[in-house]
């Protein structure tokens, strides 16, 4: 099926199989493979990527839901110049990642977030990466940049 | 993991929908948000031959007040439930469970038809609509038909509805100041609950759903007419499980889900009544 979706501001129209999963669409076929495909069953949270802004799982959603939406992936993050992205910066900064697997999807999470809710406390944080899994478990200094990057 | 191969065609409007669905069988089924289906689908426990996308009908996703309850159409997301200011105001209970359905990102994709429609006893949205006493409207080729919330129910992930009908929306009863509680067990954040319970008080009524107590979501009825009958809070929560049928699974014994239930709904009733 023929499908049209942009894809960090360009816009690719693709021929994709139905079952194609959107994190496979945006790996294989774009060769964006910044986001990750951790447990394949919606819990982890390492394919997190926005579509229309928001964040979703890209493991459970078809290429072809996607179709006509506009997708923002990690690659998409920073500015054209190479200028990291406030969150990403913030992760730096606080040191917010160890082996990095969980990374782009905590940072689609994180960003997801604050835009609907700009002054998170410290709980809001937590509960609103409930999706998003550390293995190295370093949730502190994940947390640390995502108030960090709210101006906390 | 890669679903099976299946047809996949879209809706523009319900009609579309269940013609599509007449047209293409028993194998077909709806797609709306994808949460609950492609996981089934990408385990091969699911395998529909033809996917008919119905997440572009637009005209099925509002909040409404409509007098005496609250009309939710089936695919209103989680995260609009959950934002939802008339739910806040008219039916709490609901808003607050929609924020404890899996997470951000699966809120942003699930839909509550698409919850109920899949009538897994572990979801928290078909016991909440169940404990609310709400109605669900579906269409199908013959036209439109209401069904009482506890008539819906069938068995293991089965329902009342027929396999060319269609949920299309979720009548509410308003709430009017009842007291209510939403308790959900679990031991990681995101999980599925254990146990779960979504009560709500007003005086000697009251509605206990429980969440993951026997093949389909229970109205405890027994906790409420006990309640109605003058029973305290602790001698009610002792019914807890009179209506239920729970199982064992990886996660709990029959005996540890019994005892979770009767705490549960306990404190679920304080709370409710405070």
């Amino acid at each position: 099926m023929k499908i049209s979706v942009t894809v960090n501001g360009v816009q690719h129209t693709s021929d994709v199989e139905p079952r194609t999963l959107l994190v496979h669409f945006v790996r294989e076929q774009l060769g964006l493979t910044g986001t990750n495909v951790g447990c394949d069953t919606s819990s982890c949270g390492a394919c997190s990527l926005h579509v229309d802004g928001e964040a979703v799982k890209s493991c459970t959603m078809l290429a072809v839901q996607a179709d006509g939406s506009s997708v923002t992936t990690i690659e998409g993050m920073a500015s054209a110049d190479g200028t990291m992205h406030p969150m990403q910066k913030a992760f730096m900064e606080n040191h917010g990642l160890q082996c990095g697997y969980c990374t782009p999807g905590m940072v689609m999470a994180a960003t997801s977030l604050l835009k609907e809710n700009p002054n998170p406390t410290e709980d809001d944080v937590r509960i609103g990466l409930e999706g998003n899994l550390c293995r190295c478990t370093g949730y502190h200094n994940i947390v640390k940049a995502v108030l960090a990057c709210a101006g906390k | 993991m890669i679903p099976a191969a299946f047809d996949y065609v879209r809706a523009s409007s319900a009609d579309e929908a269940i013609s599509l669905v007449s047209e293409h069988g028993s194998d077909a089924k709806f797609l709306a948000g994808g949460h609950s289906l492609l996981p089934l689908m990408k385990l091969r426990l699911a395998q529909p031959s033809v996917l008919i996308d119905i997440a572009r009908v637009k005209d099925l996703s509002y909040v409404k007040d409509a007098g005496d309850h609250v009309a939710i159409g089936a695919l209103t997301r989680h995260m609009d439930v959950e934002k939802s200011p008339v739910l806040a105001q008219h039916a709490p209970l609901l808003a607050h469970a929609a924020s404890h359905v899996g997470d951000p990102q699966v809120r942003h994709r699930g839909t509550i038809g698409g919850s109920i429609a899949h009538a897994d006893p572990a979801s928290d949205l078909p016991a909440t609509t169940l404990a609310l006493g709400a109605t669900y409207v579906v269409r199908g080729p013959k036209g439109q038909r209401e069904i009482a919330a506890g008539d819906f129910y069938k068995g293991f992930l089965e329902s009342a509805l027929a396999a060319d009908e269609m949920l299309v929306e979720i009548r509410v009863p308003k709430m009017n100041g009842a007291g209510w509680s939403f308790q959900k067990f679990n031991r990681r954040a995101q999980d599925w609950a254990i146990v779960g319970v979504a009560a709500w008080r007003r005086g000697s009524e009251s509605g206990v759903g429980l969440v993951n107590m026997g093949q389909t979501p229970v109205l405890a009825s027994s906790v409420s007419s006990a309640l109605a009958g003058g029973a305290s809070i602790v001698d009610a929560s002792q019914r807890a499980v009179d209506d239920a049928a729970p199982t064992a699974d990886n996660n709990a014994s029959v005996e540890y889900r019994t005892h979770l239930a009767k705490v549960l709904v306990r404190r679920a009733l304080e709370q409710a009544s405070a």
